[in-house]
């Protein structure tokens, strides 16, 4: 049975579904909303089935499909191994609740808005799976399509700025990688991305410009600085199920991106450049971490927070050990979770008074008890208190950075001082104080919607936090595969120097 | 052998065909008068419809007929099913418009037929002077067309514009003709390539020639420095004559430019190579900036061929089968794209009247849901997005630079299209983010609303079976390199 496939396709089916439907636009606005958040369920039960019948011990890609497609060495082949499926899982498992946050939010247009987050599912679900290179160009890019439209339609008032610039930045990012693959393609005669793990294609210097062009890419994706720009703009206009997605798996596909192609496929290069990438997450964490202390907009800070956690990623996976690598993957995550529940949380307060500026609230605890503790939680694993999932990444990925460069390690432990203050201090402003403001005293607590949207969050949280054994158990073999494959490249490359000389 | 024998017919009958068929429908018309023009127009799309088969029903070889000067070969057929449907499509495009705006003339089809007949030959043309025959057939034609609404001070200004600046280039190209002749000591294709074998550089007056033969080519197609035109012609003709402007002439000028370098020139492809890379760089460059600041649609569409003129010369610039694989297929693509989009433009009316602001386009979403999909799933298309078509044909291109390692003008290529894609995303803007001023009319005409749908499903889901044409282009491709 063609599993990915159905995964990756059925929400394709579910917005082809809500397409047809046609009648008078209330009926039509509540059968979008039905048909969506059935089809993301399903979704999600049956990219279940992928994590129960997942083969831990091996680092071969599994669930593998693949049939011919355009021709010429470049097919649809499916996929996952240990680095890729739980990001499968990730997506599938948000996607309902993104569904369920923009129940009552979005009131018009929401035929469109429903077709295209379920369009989105199937683009992001097949980043991940896809094992052809220009299959996999395909999701990544056709993604900005859809995203573009929900930051533009559905935005706040800077909306038309921010999708534009989220688009041609990411395209400006991509377009050199779509080159790079080309070249690839020349050199191997094929874009199967196991064919192009085999060490040696490329040479030291090919392998050079070939990093830096999917590092554009993926660096704008990811994002690090300086390039991050786009990302507190596309977050702060976008609406709260948007940003949901775009923080928990979008920034993903970066890390994503260096682990299954720059590791792999240019080794000498990761190897060469891994110093220049040390320096700017470093600059990332510290820099972005200061930048979110001083934000008044409660969407930008937490935006802010999420590219120093990212900085913490791209730090990890260039460590080239097991505790960085593991602990990369482990912080995407438990990032994703945790900085998509952050967003949810800000928009519970925004649908009730329509604004994100931190001084508008204040003393929420004492009518919305329900809501300061969901956020509270949240809060403190954005901080990495430990027991939540964001400790068990963090950790790891300083643990690894550690054992490569000590001051890297120790600069970037700073970000955690530094996230502890401005979450905490975001909390304060926000949950403590005096509720003075007299439009927050109607404010209701949470709805049975919204709790049945936090509680699994915090379920998952907690599970990440405490017993994160069976992540670990997926993604270890993998990685391990990964780190051998990356050592005897280097060992190939310096035999083959030392031949020379 | 004797002077009275007969050519070969046979790789000639499309063109036989249609040249008899044209010149039978201008007769009719002559007959019926006016009243008869949708007739003759529903009658020239059945013609055209029986040429492709004609076209399709030829054996697969290469043949040569008329002393050599005339080729029938895959490459040729490629262009010619391309350029059929091109005329077609423009025919079905306007029969609402010539009925409204009081220009329904018979000659009108007959011209369209006409043309077609002038662009096969070219398609065809195996030695100069054919070359200049079909091309000449052609424009003159166009410059007709141009000119067609003559109550219409634009339509008869972009006319006289497009003749004088046509004759010109037409003057550059037989100019450098001669040159070529003087210093090749022939006309024809294959006697060209014989002579330029085996000796390493060309002489400077065979390379002042190519030169001339060039810039009268790239008028032909479009392509900066020789761009003037296009804005102002595509502006000021009549629409559906800027859709058919857009398709037909355009595929057919390309396969020119293809087969007269590569063919009698590709022994010194170092020598024209340049030439070709940099006007390519500056249409590209052009075509993304100049559009932003446009406003009327039309106009946009001028500056989006230009750069689209200048990624096809890529496959050129490569000068190999994969560069021709490249440039086929990306013409292919741009013909729905561009007629897809053209019928939307047509159908863009508040009351009684024809708008072609891009501002008008605002709120479309809205009003035309469906319009506005198709209209947007375009623009992306002609920025290059995946997983629409423009994105195939843009990496079959890129694909053949890289190959030729023509490295910088693939990176200028890119980098280009993200500077383009800013204005098509206007374009997706104003439809879907903002709101609509004065909604355009309802509703829209049925045959446009068909050709719409077919060119859309064609760019949206050309992904899912990408195979055929491929492979139908990498045969074309391979005709023109024995």
């Amino acid at each position: 049975m063609p599993l990915l496939s159905i995964v990756t396709f059925l929400p394709l089916a579910g917005a082809a579904f809500i397409f047809l439907a046609r009648g008078p636009e209330e009926i039509v606005a509540r059968n979008a909303r039905a048909v969506a958040l059935w089809t993301t369920a399903i979704t999600f039960a049956v990219s279940l089935l992928i994590w129960l019948n997942f083969d831990n011990s091996t680092a071969a890609f599994q669930f593998v499909e693949k049939t011919a497609w355009v021709g010429a060495g470049i097919n649809y082949h499916m996929g996952v191994d240990g680095i890729s499926m739980l990001f499968v899982i990730l997506t599938t498992f948000l996607m309902p609740f993104c569904i369920l946050a923009s129940w009552e939010a979005v009131e018009h247009r929401v035929k469109e808005y429903m077709i295209a987050f379920l369009v989105m599912e199937t683009l992001m679900i097949g980043v991940f799976c896809a094992l052809d290179l220009v299959l996999f160009y395909l999701f990544f890019e056709a993604g900005l399509i859809p995203m573009f439209l929900i930051i533009g339609i559905w935005g706040g008032k800077r909306r038309i700025y921010a999708s534009f610039k989220f688009f041609l930045y990411t395209l400006l990012g991509s377009v050199l990688m779509l080159l790079a693959i080309l070249y690839m393609y020349f050199v191997a005669g094929t874009t199967d991305i196991p064919s192009l793990m085999k060490t040696g294609l490329f040479t030291g210097q090919a392998q050079t410009w070939l990093w830096l062009a999917f590092f554009a890419s993926f660096a704008v994706k990811m994002p690090m600085w300086p390039v991050h720009t786009w990302l507190p703009d596309a977050h702060v206009e976008a609406p709260t199920a948007g940003s949901v997605i775009l923080a928990a798996v979008l920034l993903k596909m970066g890390g994503y991106g260096f682990l299954r192609f720059s590791l792999p496929m240019f080794p000498l290069a990761s190897e060469y450049f891994a110093p220049f990438v040390f320096a700017l997450s470093v600059i990332a964490i510290v820099y972005a971490s200061l930048v979110a202390l001083v934000q008044e907009d409660m969407k930008k800070l937490i935006a802010y927070s999420s590219v120093a956690h990212m900085g913490f990623v791209t730090m990890g996976i260039f460590t080239f050990n097991t505790q960085g690598l593991e602990g990369a993957i482990f912080q995407m995550l438990s990032h994703g979770i945790v900085s998509g529940a952050l967003f949810l949380c800000v928009g519970v307060v925004y649908d009730r008074l329509h604004t994100r500026e931190i001084a508008r609230y204040g003393g929420l605890v004492n009518i919305m008890p329900k809501y300061a503790f969901v956020f509270m939680l949240f809060t403190m694993a954005n901080v990495g208190l430990p027991g939540t999932g964001g400790f068990v990444g963090e950790l790891l990925t300083l643990v690894g950075a550690f054992q490569a460069n000590t001051w890297v390690a120790l600069i970037a432990t700073s970000g955690v001082i530094l996230a502890a203050a401005y979450a905490l201090w975001l909390y304060r402003r926000v949950v403590f104080g005096e509720l003075t403001k007299a439009d927050l005293k109607s404010m209701l607590d949470l709805s049975p919607r919204e709790v049945a949207i936090f509680a699994p969050l915090v379920v998952m949280t907690l599970w990440m936090g405490i017993y994160p054994a069976p992540f670990f158990d997926v993604i270890a073999a993998s990685a391990r595969h990964l780190l051998e494959q990356h050592q005897t490249a280097l060992a190939a490359a310096k035999a083959v120097a030392t031949a020379a000389r | 052998m004797t002077a009275s024998t007969m050519p070969v017919l046979a790789p000639a009958y499309p063109e036989i065909w249609l040249a008899l068929a044209s010149m039978a429908l201008l007769i009719f018309g002559v007959f019926r008068g006016d009243g008869s023009t949708r007739l003759v127009a529903w009658l020239a799309i059945v013609v055209l419809a029986i040429t492709v088969l004609l076209v399709v029903l030829q054996p697969d070889a290469t043949e040569t007929t008329f002393g050599g000067m005339f080729i029938a070969d895959g490459f040729g057929r490629f262009a010619k099913i391309l350029i059929l449907l091109g005329s077609a499509f423009s025919i079905v495009l306007s029969l609402g418009y010539i009925r409204y705006e009081r220009m329904e003339r018979f000659e009108y089809p007959v011209l369209i037929l006409l043309a077609s007949t002038g662009m096969l030959m070219m398609v065809s043309a195996n030695d100069l002077i054919a070359l200049y025959l079909g091309l000449e057939l052609q424009s003159l034609s166009l410059y007709v067309m141009a000119a067609f609404k003559r109550d219409s001070g634009r339509a008869t200004e972009a006319g006289l514009k497009y003749f004088v600046l046509g004759a010109l280039s037409s003057g550059m190209l037989l100019y450098g003709c001669s040159m070529i002749y003087g210093f090749a000591g022939s006309t024809s294709f294959p006697l060209i390539a014989q002579a330029l074998t085996g000796g390493g550089s060309a002489s400077i007056g065979l390379v002042v020639g190519i030169v001339f033969l060039c810039a009268g080519l790239a008028f032909k197609v479009s392509a900066v420095p020789f761009h003037m035109w296009t804005p102002d012609v595509y502006e000021g003709s009549p629409t559906p004559v800027t859709a058919f402007f857009a398709v037909a002439p355009k595929v057919a000028a390309m396969a020119l430019f293809v087969r007269a370098l590569l063919s009698p020139f590709g022994e010194i492809a170092h020598d024209w190579q340049q030439i070709v890379i940099v006007i390519s760089a500056l249409s590209m460059l052009l075509g993304a900036f100049a559009a932003i600041a446009q406003s009327n649609i039309k106009r946009l569409m001028a500056y989006s061929s230009i750069g689209h003129v200048g990624y096809a010369l890529i496959g050129l610039a490569a000068g190999t089968e994969e560069g021709v694989r490249g440039i086929l297929i990306y013409l292919a693509i741009y013909l729905a794209m561009n007629v897809g989009t053209f019928a939307i433009i047509l159908s863009m009316r508040q009351k009684d009247r024809m708008v072609e602001g891009v501002q008008d386009l605002a709120g479309l979403a809205k009003t035309h849901p469906g319009m506005a999909l198709l209209l947007a799933a375009f623009m992306f298309s002609l920025a290059g997005v995946p997983p629409l078509a423009g994105f195939f044909g843009k990496f079959y291109i890129f694909m053949a630079a890289i190959n030729a390692q023509l490295y910088v003008l693939a990176v200028l290529g890119v980098l280009s299209s993200v500077v383009g894609a800013y204005y098509y995303l206007r374009v997706v803007k104003l439809m879907y983010f903002d709101e609509a001023a004065e909604p355009l009319a309802k509703p829209v005409r049925g045959e446009l609303g068909a050709v719409m749908t077919v060119t859309g499903l064609f760019t949206i889901l050309f992904f899912v079976m990408p195979g055929p044409l491929l492979a139908a282009a990498q045969t074309a491709a391979k005709s023109l390199f024995p």
